[in-house]
């Protein structure tokens, strides 16, 4: 039943972009999605559709999941489409009773499609390569330099492990109560909005009560092990650089220059808008 | 109402990498009446089995009976099922959810649609067959031991008086006395209301004192199925699979083998001090 909804979007297997440390990929994922917003020309694409066909390739990771990622964001990439279409200014090319497509609409519809697509495809392959704990160490250890500015860097970075650790056992409990409250005769299917959202307070007061109660239970847990904060706390495996990191730092910074460069020049007939 | 299951089979996540068989052909008779304890370690599908009985899970193949009518057959009512058939889930203290305990029992009845009188009625009745009296009737469930808490969340079942009561780890997590408590008014139930109780647990010590019938689940399968008598007999292959007998049969048999003539199907402390007794007085 509601177990069948995927939420964790690791995809585990042993590849070269799973083992690369977590603020390689971070830092590399935050650089690309940057670079996406430089390009004029469509060269730039090209060049960010290869490199990251090529990563994909080094994870592992079969296509079919980044395109799962894709569904949740169709109907945004539609409009987008539709709108840049019609209602950019320009030489028109096809008429359709008062609206009409532009040449310039045309491209910069073509160029808005394929930057959400990789913006998309690209943050998803770091969640499909990186455990969610590895994901939370990089960010506090990546992260570390704002505790000057007072920032609560570690304990952000455990609320949101903790979190994220949450997901399925709440999800459970939902399918529980819901079996539960099921079996006492309630009816969470039909009936109009009003009388569904009634039909909800059953499931929602037991969630509510055992969250509390998990997160009490947790919190004395952890205190019962001395957590007191990430004041002194040291790691079982600390984030350490290995020599394919720095490699991989590399091949980004010079991706980022080459290809804003080549993205920035001014090529007629292939310039977006 | 008797039940019939037929060649029952149910895989979870099926068609995916990592499809587990949960239940493997199960085929049982359960007679009208019948106090029956369902006996098998976690994962042993004893869960999955009571799901089915209930049509919150269905089988992907096999038939499920109830006074010989198919459940999985088109336009088949499964809100009429639900109505007979009452299921108590493991820490049922949990779906608790109103803010007093009378209109928390009368949820059940309530989603059935019937009047109010009635609906009272029958919270009261059930109430008071778990034996919780009028004063708690305001009472926050929140505010009760955890042994009452579960009593009210049994009785909101109750209120829907099914005919074939089914309770997963009824006593799990409660005090000696809590559990004796529990599991009398469990048997009154059977004897006085004429309820079909299927008791699903992995502790033999609970059950063979109560139950008419035991049937041992292992890997989704049916491992042995008799009176306790007949499945204590197998105390060997039970612990083969992980279980244990009560601690009277291993006591029993240990006098029996150092020459005492002791009765070996002694289930309870009760028939086993007598024919203790028996044997040291013939001695």
């Amino acid at each position: 039943m509601i177990r069948d909804i995927t939420l964790g979007q690791y995809y585990q297997t042993e590849s070269l972009i799973h083992r690369l440390d977590p603020r390689v990929k971070l830092a590399g994922t935050l650089i690309y999605v940057i670079t996406l917003f430089f390009y004029k020309n469509f060269v730039g694409y090209a060049l960010a559709i290869f490199f990251l066909a090529t990563v994909i390739r080094l994870s592992k990771v079969p296509f079919k999941f980044m395109v799962r990622g894709m569904k949740s964001i169709l109907f945004l990439l539609m409009i987008t489409v539709l709108f840049n279409l019609f209602l950019t200014p320009g030489t028109p090319v096809f008429t359709l009773w008062k609206l009409s497509i532009t040449k310039e609409g045309t491209s910069l519809a073509v160029s808005m499609a394929l930057r959400l697509s990789l913006l998309v495809i690209g943050s998803s392959l770091m969640t499909l390569t990186t455990t969610p704990n590895n994901l939370t160490d990089g960010m506090e250890k990546g992260l570390g330099f704002l505790k000057i500015f007072k920032v609560p860097v570690h304990e952000v970075a455990m609320m949101m492990s903790i979190a994220l650790r949450f997901i399925p056992i709440l999800l459970e409990e939902t399918d529980k109560i819901m079996k539960a409250q099921m079996a006492r005769g309630a009816d969470f299917e039909s009936g109009k909005l009003i009388a569904r959202a009634k039909a909800m307070v059953p499931l929602l007061v037991p969630l509510f009560i055992s969250a509390f109660r998990r997160a009490n239970d947790l919190a004395m847990a952890m205190e019962a092990r001395c957590y007191r904060g990430g004041e002194g706390r040291t790691k079982m495996k600390p984030l350490k650089y290995r020599g394919r990191d720095y490699i991989a730092y590399l091949i980004l910074f010079l991706f980022m220059f080459g290809s804003i460069w080549l993205g920035r020049l001014t090529l007629p007939m292939l310039m977006v808008g | 109402m008797s039940i019939e299951i037929e060649h029952l089979n149910y895989i979870y996540g099926d068609e995916t990498a990592m499809a587990v068989k949960a239940l493997d052909d199960v085929t049982l008779t359960i007679p009208d009446g019948q106090f029956l304890g369902i006996i098998g370690h976690t994962g042993s599908g004893k869960s999955t089995l009571m799901q089915h009985l209930n049509g919150l899970l269905k089988g992907s193949s096999g038939r499920i009976l109830f006074d010989g009518q198919d459940i999985y057959e088109k336009g088949y009512q499964l809100k009429d099922l639900r109505r007979q058939v009452g299921l108590v889930f493991q820490y049922p203290e949990h779906q608790l959810f109103e803010i007093d305990v009378f209109s928390d029992v009368c949820f059940g009845p309530k989603n059935l649609g019937l009047p109010k009188e009635e609906i009272e009625e029958r919270a009261k009745r059930a109430l008071e067959s778990v034996g919780l009296s009028e004063d708690y009737y305001h009472q926050s469930p929140f505010d009760l031991s955890g042994g009452q808490k579960r009593r009210v969340a049994i009785a909101g079942v109750l209120a829907m008086e099914p005919k074939v009561l089914i309770l997963d780890e009824p006593t799990a997590g409660l005090d000696p006395q809590g559990r004796e408590e529990i599991l009398t008014l469990i048997k009154k139930l059977q004897t006085e209301s004429h309820m079909t109780i299927l008791l699903v647990s992995h502790s033999m010590e609970d059950v063979a004192e109560y139950v008419d019938r035991i049937l041992v689940m292992n890997r989704g399968r049916i491992f042995l199925d008799g009176t306790p008598k007949e499945v204590f007999a197998h105390y060997k292959e039970l612990e083969e699979v992980g279980l244990a007998c009560p601690q009277v049969t291993y006591v029993m048999h240990d006098l029996k083998e150092a020459g005492f003539t002791v009765d070996v199907d002694a289930t309870t402390v009760e028939e086993a001090k007598r024919s203790i007794l028996q044997a040291l007085s013939l001695a």
